[in-house]
């Protein structure tokens, strides 16, 4: 048993040091003063949205592959998970940025990736419902899926490079406290634990969202 | 070879189809007269260089959207089956694409031109500007000829069609805003070829995603 379920009783025991420690590690005197432990869990969101996203992108793939209508549920229920943490993310990110930036949306490149990342995948969704045939709606779906996600890449990867500079702490020379790899060593000791306790957290709800629509579907059938 | 001879009679195929139904050509050159000219007249006063250039691209992916968006719809289904016989999906998508190129130069040299001619040019580097007219135009084909083929196979096609396409054309049409704007505003192309370079990659990663995903589109 304990074989089968050790990652859910680590994401958990993972989450549930996050969230209590999280308010008690030491963390380095900065302009933004406490709200930075927000880190722990905003951070989170987007590596919780991120992941299921790639997974989504792989299912699709591998639908393709086969046809195997498992694969297309798992690509679907990806991306429910995955707009989850993107809508959690922009919430939790709104009230900091309202601390931090005095304004909750901020012409920003990483907020205008994330928010054009939530579009696409509502698109992604309003898609499938408009196909009425359930082969056609896993092909085709499939198809979007793919050439979204790869060109929500290219976006995400110019969008610094189009807009100058961003008030996220980001890659080159701009040094920032939250960065994780200027990360205080303090802080650490909480944020990649707390990443990989959301991925986890991530995956767990995946799998309860694909054995509920598998038996959605025997019940429809 | 094969792929060769088939392009070309696919591409006359289309262009005779575009002669034969002349309204629908003639229906977007006219959306594209009165959307620049809504613009003109509801912009009152000067224009600076920047609204102008944004005005330009989005007007041109509205144009695009709905010249593009009839591609796969245009003709009944029954002949869609017809083709799927005698050719392959690559050339399909292939020649629907280069056709869309060639309707997307058309338009945008004409919406350059109407824009001339109402808000005044503004361009200060012609050969800057042509070139992301040309990049843009290949991207917009690509990038909406496979989306429409998407919207194509679901229905309510047209609203489709926007909204599958506006976040997913970002960056293309925003790697352009950048380019373009640069040559409203400077001589000089330092600072672009970078940017250029992103657009042929776009590019080409558009068609090559196309031609790899457009087989497993065509047929149910």
């Amino acid at each position: 048993m304990l074989k089968q379920y050790w990652w859910k009783l680590l994401s958990f025991l993972l989450l549930l040091y996050a969230v209590t420690y999280g308010f008690y590690v030491s963390i380095p005197e900065t302009m933004i003063l406490q709200t930075m432990r927000n880190l722990f869990y905003h951070v989170g969101m987007w590596f919780g949205m991120f992941t299921m996203l790639t997974v989504s992108f792989i299912y699709s793939l591998r639908y393709l592959k086969g046809f195997r209508e498992e694969n297309d549920r798992i690509a679907i229920e990806a991306v429910n998970v995955g707009l989850m943490f993107g809508f959690l993310g922009i919430f939790t990110g709104m009230v900091w940025a309202n601390f931090t930036w005095g304004a909750p949306w901020v012409k920003d490149p990483k907020l205008n990736g994330a928010a054009v990342g939530l579009v696409v995948y509502l698109a992604y969704i309003i898609l499938r419902s408009s196909v009425e045939d359930r082969h056609k709606r896993a092909k085709v779906s499939a198809v979007y899926n793919i050439f979204a996600f790869v060109l929500w890449i290219i976006f995400v990867m110019i969008l610094p490079r189009l807009a100058g500079d961003s008030l996220h702490p980001a890659t080159g020379n701009n040094s920032s406290p939250v960065l994780p790899m200027q990360l205080d060593p303090s802080m650490r000791t909480v944020f990649y634990p707390a990443m990989i306790g959301w991925i986890l957290l991530g995956t767990w709800i995946l799998q309860v969202r694909i054995r509920v629509s598998k038996l959605k579907q025997q019940l429809e059938e | 070879m094969l792929l060769k001879r088939e392009l070309t009679h696919l591409l006359l195929k289309e262009i005779r189809l575009e002669l034969k139904q002349r309204y629908v050509l003639n229906g977007i050159l006219l959306y594209l007269v009165s959307t620049v000219f809504v613009t003109y007249l509801a912009f009152t006063g000067t224009i600076t260089a920047e609204t102008w250039n944004s005005l330009f691209w989005i007007i041109l992916l509205f144009v695009a959207v709905n010249g593009i968006s009839k591609s796969f719809v245009q003709e009944n289904p029954a002949r869609h089956l017809y083709y799927y016989t005698i050719t392959s999906p690559e050339a399909i998508v292939l020649s629907k694409i280069i056709y869309n190129l060639l309707l997307m130069m058309i338009l945008s040299v004409l919406a350059l031109l109407f824009f001339a001619l109402f808000m005044g040019n503004m361009i200060m580097n012609p050969g800057l500007f042509v070139t992301a007219l040309i990049l843009g135009s290949l991207g917009l084909s690509s990038v909406l000829t496979m989306i429409a083929a998407i919207a194509s196979r679901a229905s309510n096609n047209f609203s489709l069609m926007a909204i599958l396409s506006f976040p997913i054309v970002l960056p293309l049409l925003m790697t352009l805003m950048k380019v373009s704007g640069s040559a409203l505003t400077t001589y000089s192309w330092s600072g672009n070829i970078a940017l250029i370079v992103i657009l042929l990659i776009i590019n080409v990663a558009v068609i090559l995603l196309a031609f790899l995903l457009f087989p497993y589109l065509w047929r149910d």
